[in-house]
C-alpha cells in the first residue's frame, strides 16, 4: 500500500506539472491582456503610452518570454507564492481565502443533501422497481434533471423575491448578506445566512440529487439480478437484508468513483450559478479573472482545482480497496 | 412411508410478451428421506424452473398454475412470503451451478454461512462462528478456523462450492436441491463434491433433488431419474431400469450422443435420430419415435473417419507397437515421409509478477512450460487438462495471440514464432480458432452475414461483394443452417446455432489449421454431438487439422488421433489417445479417466447395491 501510494503521488506531481504548463501556454496565447481588457483603457484619451506599457509589463513579468515567464512562477509557487492577482493587487493566495468560504457554503450542504437523500430513494426505486409510484418519482427525477439549474434559480428568484414579497415566504433576490449585516446580532445574522443560502443551495441539491439516485438505482438492478442475491434468497433472508447488505454493498465501488469525481466540484462551485446569485464564491473569482486576463489568479485556481481532481481520484482508488475486498494494492 | 416432498400435476407457467410459456407442465414426484432424485433435461427444459417453483424464488412473470407442491404434509403453493422464508435455508436449500458467482464478493465465506445459521436458529453470534467451523470441516475444507475469514476470491471453485454446501446444510435441511452443481467444476472436483453430496445424504437422511444435464452424473448419484423435455416429464423410473432399458425414444438419444470414454461409435447418433418432435398450431408437441434398428446402429459404428496416428516409428520411440492395444483397426499411420503442418518446441509462456515499488519482476507464472509436440495434416491433436493447466494459453501462443516467453512454433514451414504482427496477418488465413463461447465471441451487432464476409474481405478471398455473400451463403449450407439466416442477428440463434455460425465463420477463410478451444463444453449434450459431427465431417471433407482443446476427457477422445495430457504448464503424456485411454502411464491420467463420470451398467449397478446394503444395515 505505501508503495502504491508514493508511485501514486509521484505520478500525481507529474500530472498537475503538465496540466499547469498546459494551461499557462493556453491562457498566454489567448488574445488580450491584462493591459487591454480594463474598459476604462478603452478610452482614448486614457490609453497608457508605449513607455508606460512597457513598464508595466515589465512590472508582471509580460515581457518575458512564455516558456521563461512559466518558469518563474513555477520557481516561486515550489517557496509558497503564487504572486500577485493583477486585479486585486493582493496575494493570490488571500485571495482564494477570502472566497473559498462563500463557495464552501453552498457546495458541502448540497453535497451532503444530495448524497443523504439519494441513498434512500435509489434504494427504495430499487424495491419500488415498475411500480407506479416509483414511475412516477422516476419520470420526476428525469425531469429534474432536465431543467438547468440557472433556468430554475431565476425562476425561484421570481417566486420567492419577487411574488412573495412582503410575505412570510419572502426570500433574498441574491447576495450573501443583508446590507445591514454587520449590525446584527450572532443568531440575526445565521438567521440572514441561513435565508441567502437557501435557494442557491436547492439549485446546486437538487440536479446531483436526480443524477445520484438514478445512478444508485441503475446500479442496484445490476446487482439485484447477479446469482449471489438468489442464494441470499434462498437462504431465507429479508427484503431489506438482502437490499442494504447484500446489494447495496455491492454497488459502492462505482459510488466511490462517483464521489471521488464530485470532489474538485466543492472548491470549483458553479460558475453560473453563482453569477445569478452574485455569490461571491469561487466559480464568480474564475469567471472574473478569466475575463481580466488575471494570470495569476486564473493559475492559481487551475492549480487547487486539479489538485483536488487528484486527490479525489486517489481518494477514491484507495476506498476502493475498502469497499471491494477483491483489490489489493501493492 | 410418506416422502419428504410430493409434487403433484405441478404446471409453471411464464407470462411472456409471446404469449405463455409452458415451463414445467405436468410434473408429479416424490423423494423419499435419504433418496436422491435426479431430475435430467437440456437447458429450456424445465428442471430448473421445477427447483426454483419448489423455493418459490421464480420470476415475477411466473405462476404456479395448478398443482400441489406438499413438503412435510405442508401446501407450499399456498404459503406466504413471511412464511417461505421460515422454510428457505433451513427445511429446504439449495446449491447453484455457479460457486464463482454465487457467493457474495464483498463478504467473508465465514461470514455467509453464519448468516444463514443466524437468520434460522436462536443462537448467539459466537455459536454460529463455531457451527459455520464445524460445517467447514464436515465439508472438507481444511483449516476451517482459518478459511471463515477468506473471501471468495481467495478460494478456488471446488472450495467455494464446498462453501455453498456448508451453507446449504447449515441449519439441518430435510431437502437439499442441487441445481448442477458440479457443471463447472474439473472432473476430479466434481467427483468429490459427488461423493460429498452422497456421504452428506446418507449421514442426514436428507432427500436430494439432484438436477443436471450431465447422465453421467446422475448414474453416480441418483436413485431414481426423471427426464425432462420441453417441460414435460418424458420418463420417470428407478436409476437402474433407466440406464439399462430406456422407454422413451427422447431419454435413448440422450443416452447414446454422449460421447461415452468406451464408445463403440465414430459418429455420434443424436437425439434427432431416436426421435422427431412437431409443433402442432395449438401449441401441443408431439413426439415420434425412430425405430433404431441394427442396420442404423452399424451406420453409426462404421460410418466416419478412422484414427490418423503418427508415423510408425514415432510411436515406437514413444513405446507403442503394432501388438498393443494402441492401435485400432482403421487407425492408420503418417507415411514417414512426411512433414509436420505444425511443430512446437519448447514452447513456454510465462507471465511475470511484480512487486515493490518499482514495480520488478519478482517471479513468473508459468502457464505453459515448455511443450513440445508435431502434428501432420489432417490430424487431431487433444489437448486435455484441467482448469488452469495451460492449454488455452498454449493454444492462443500457436497461434500467436498471445506473445511467448520461449520457444519455437513453426506452421508449414514458416517460423511464425519470430513473425511480426503485421507478417502474421497473412497467415491468419490458414490458422484460424474457435472460442468457447458463442454468445462471446460474435459481436451482437454485427449480422451473420457481416461477421462470415469480414474475415474474407481482410484476406482477399472472393472476387466481388455478391461472390463473397454467395461464399457466406455456401458455408452455412455446409455448417447445417439456411443461407436466409444471413441477414439475421446473433441474439435470434440458440447457442448451437451460433456455434455453427462461429465454425462458418472460420471457414471463411478457408484455413488448413483450426484450434477448438473449449467448442462444445457450453452446448447441451444433443447439440455437443451434432457439433462434433459436423466438425468431424468438415475435417473429411476439407482435409483440416485440429488441435481440439477440452477439459472432457471423453470429449478429447472422441476426437482426437493423438492426445496430450496437460497438467501446470507441461505434458505430461502423449501418445494415441485410444491408447491413453486404454492403458494411462501416467498417475495424473490415470486420476482423470477415474474421475469421469461413468454410466456404465456394471458401475450403476454396484452403486445401488451399495445404497441397499447402506439402507439395510442404518435402517
Amino acid at each position: 500500500m505505501a508503495g502504491y501510494l508514493i508511485r501514486r503521488i509521484l505520478l500525481g506531481l507529474l500530472t498537475l506539472l503538465l496540466i499547469t504548463m498546459v494551461v499557462y501556454a493556453l491562457i498566454r496565447f489567448m488574445p488580450g491582456s491584462p493591459m487591454d481588457t480594463d474598459p476604462a483603457m478603452m478610452n482614448p484619451d486614457k490609453m497608457p503610452s508605449a513607455e508606460d506599457l512597457e513598464r508595466i509589463k515589465k512590472a508582471y513579468g509580460l515581457d518575458k518570454p512564455v516558456y521563461e515567464a512559466y518558469w518563474i512562477w513555477l520557481s516561486n509557487l515550489a517557496s509558497g507564492d503564487m504572486g500577485i492577482s493583477y486585479n486585486e493587487k493582493k496575494p493570490v493566495t488571500d485571495v482564494i481565502e477570502s472566497r473559498v468560504w462563500a463557495t464552501l457554503l453552498l457546495t458541502v450542504p448540497s453535497l451532503v443533501i444530495a448524497y443523504l437523500l439519494a441513498i434512500p430513494i435509489g434504494l427504495w426505486s430499487t424495491i419500488r422497481s415498475g411500480k407506479l409510484d416509483e414511475r412516477i418519482a422516476g419520470v420526476s427525477l428525469y425531469m429534474l434533471y432536465a431543467i438547468p439549474s440557472f433556468i430554475a434559480a431565476l425562476f425561484l428568484q421570481l417566486l420567492f423575491a419577487v411574488k412573495l414579497s412582503g410575505t412570510a415566504w419572502e426570500l433574498p433576490l441574491m447576495g450573501m448578506h443583508h446590507s445591514d449585516y454587520d449590525e446584527m446580532g450572532v443568531i440575526a445574522q445565521t438567521w440572514d445566512l441561513l435565508q441567502h443560502m437557501l435557494l442557491p443551495v436547492i439549485c446546486f441539491t437538487y440536479v446531483s440529487l436526480a443524477y445520484y439516485s438514478r445512478f444508485i438505482k441503475a446500479n442496484m438492478e445490476e446487482v439485484i439480478r447477479q446469482d449471489y442475491i438468489r442464494t441470499a434468497r434462498a437462504k431465507g433472508l429479508g427484503q431489506m437484508r438482502i437490499i442494504l447488505h447484500h446489494a447495496f454493498r455491492n454497488t459502492l465501488i462505482p459510488f466511490v468513483t462517483l464521489l471521488g469525481l464530485s470532489l474538485p466540484s466543492l472548491l470549483g462551485g458553479a460558475i453560473i450559478l453563482e453569477q445569478v446569485f452574485n455569490w461571491p464564491g469561487m466559480g464568480q473569482l474564475y469567471f472574473r479573472s478569466i475575463g481580466t486576463r488575471d494570470y495569476p489568479v486564473i493559475m492559481g485556481l487551475t492549480l487547487s482545482l486539479s489538485v483536488l481532481t487528484l486527490l479525489g481520484q486517489l481518494f477514491a482508488d484507495i476506498l476502493y480497496a475498502f469497499v471491494d475486498p477483491r483489490i489489493a494494492y501493492k | 412411508m410418506t416422502g419428504i416432498i410430493e409434487i403433484q400435476n405441478l404446471r409453471t407457467y411464464f407470462n411472456t410478451d409471446n404469449g405463455v410459456v409452458k415451463a414445467v407442465d405436468d410434473l408429479s414426484l416424490t423423494i423419499m428421506p435419504g433418496h436422491t432424485l435426479g431430475v435430467v433435461g437440456e437447458s429450456g427444459s424445465g428442471k430448473s424452473v421445477t427447483s426454483l417453483t419448489i423455493m418459490k424464488l421464480l420470476a415475477a412473470t411466473a405462476e404456479i398454475n395448478t398443482g400441489s407442491v406438499i413438503f412435510l404434509g405442508q401446501d407450499i403453493v399456498h404459503m406466504s412470503e413471511k412464511q417461505m422464508r421460515k422454510l428457505r435455508g433451513s427445511e429446504i436449500s439449495m446449491i447453484f451451478q455457479e460457486p464463482m458467482s454465487s457467493l457474495n464478493p464483498v463478504h467473508k465465506v465465514g461470514h455467509q454461512v453464519m448468516e444463514a445459521i443466524l437468520e434460522h436458529q436462536d443462537v448467539t453470534k459466537n455459536e454460529a462462528r463455531e457451527r459455520t467451523i464445524e460445517l467447514f470441516e464436515e465439508v472438507g475444507i481444511p483449516d476451517p478456523a482459518e478459511r471463515i475469514h477468506y473471501y471468495p476470491h481467495q478460494m478456488s471453485g471446488g472450495q467455494k462450492q464446498r462453501v455453498m454446501i456448508a451453507m446449504a446444510l447449515s441449519c439441518n435441511p430435510k431437502l437439499l436441491i442441487a441445481d448442477e452443481p458440479t457443471t463447472a467444476l474439473d472432473v476430479t472436483v466434481q467427483k468429490q463434491i459427488l461423493d460429498l453430496i452422497c456421504a452428506l445424504r446418507d449421514e442426514r437422511q436428507m432427500a436430494v433433488l439432484f438436477i443436471t444435464h450431465d447422465l453421467g452424473v446422475i448414474a453416480e448419484i441418483a436413485d431414481d431419474v426423471m427426464v425432462m423435455y420441453r417441460g414435460k416429464v418424458v420418463e420417470q423410473g428407478d436409476v437402474l431400469d433407466i440406464y439399462e432399458n430406456p422407454q422413451h425414444p427422447y431419454t435413448q438419444g440422450l443416452l447414446n450422443c454422449r460421447p461415452r470414454l468406451d464408445t463403440v461409435y465414430k459418429r455420434l447418433p443424436t437425439v434427432s435420430d431416436f426421435m422427431d418432435t412437431t409443433i402442432g398450431d395449438d401449441g401441443n408437441m408431439t413426439i415420434t419415435a425412430k425405430e433404431m434398428t441394427d442396420e442404423r446402429k452399424q451406420f453409426f459404428i462404421n460410418t466416419g473417419r478412422g484414427r490418423l496416428l503418427h508415423k510408425h516409428s514415432e510411436l515406437q520411440a514413444l513405446g507403442y507397437t503394432d501388438d498393443s492395444s494402441s492401435v485400432t483397426k482403421d487407425a492408420t499411420c503418417v507415411s514417414e515421409s512426411e512433414t509436420p503442418l505444425l511443430n512446437v518446441r519448447d514452447l513456454k509462456v510465462h507471465f511475470p509478477v511484480r512487486q515493490g515499488l518499482l514495480q520488478r519482476v519478482v517471479g513468473h507464472v508459468k502457464a505453459v512450460d515448455g511443450i513440445s509436440f508435431d502434428i501432420y495434416r489432417g490430424q487431431t491433436l487433444g489437448l486435455v487438462g484441467e482448469s488452469g493447466c495451460g492449454k488455452t494459453t498454449a493454444g492462443r501462443a500457436i497461434l500467436q495471440l498471445q506473445k511467448s516467453t520461449a520457444g519455437e512454433v513453426v506452421f508449414d514451414g514458416s517460423v511464425v514464432s519470430s513473425f511480426s504482427r503485421r507478417k502474421m496477418r497473412p497467415l491468419r488465413q490458414e490458422m484460424q480458432i474457435i472460442f468457447q463461447d458463442p454468445f462471446g465471441s460474435m459481436n451482437p451487432r454485427m449480422t451473420i452475414q457481416a461477421a462470415i464476409v469480414e474475415p474474407m474481405k481482410l484476406q482477399g478471398i472472393g472476387s466481388s461483394r455478391t461472390d463473397r455473400i454467395d461464399r457466406a451463403a455456401a458455408l452455412l449450407d455446409e455448417v447445417g443452417m439456411l443461407p436466409e439466416h444471413l441477414r439475421r442477428y446473433p441474439h435470434e440463434f440458440s447457442g448451437g446455432q451460433r456455434q455453427r455460425i462461429c465454425i462458418a465463420r472460420s471457414l471463411a477463410v478457408e484455413p488448413q489449421f483450426i484450434i477448438c478451444d473449449e467448442s462444445v463444453s457450453a452446448l447441451d449434450v444433443s447439440v455437443q454431438a451434432q457439433v462434433l459431427n459436423l466438425l468431424n465431417d468438415l475435417q473429411e471433407r476439407r482435409g483440416l487439422t485440429y488441435i481440439f482443446i477440452s477439459h472432457d476427457l471423453s470429449v478429447v477422445k472422441f476426437m482426437a488421433d493423438m492426445m496430450a495430457v496437460m497438467k501446470d504448464g507441461k505434458i505430461v503424456e502423449f501418445g494415441p489417445s485410444e491408447a491413453i485411454y486404454r492403458n494411462p502411464r501416467e498417475e495424473y491420467t490415470r486420476t482423470l479417466i477415474e474421475a469421469t463420470p461413468c454410466d456404465d451398467l456394471e458401475n450403476i449397478r454396484r452403486l445401488v447395491d451399495q445404497r441397499n446394503k447402506q439402507r439395510s444395515g442404518t435402517i
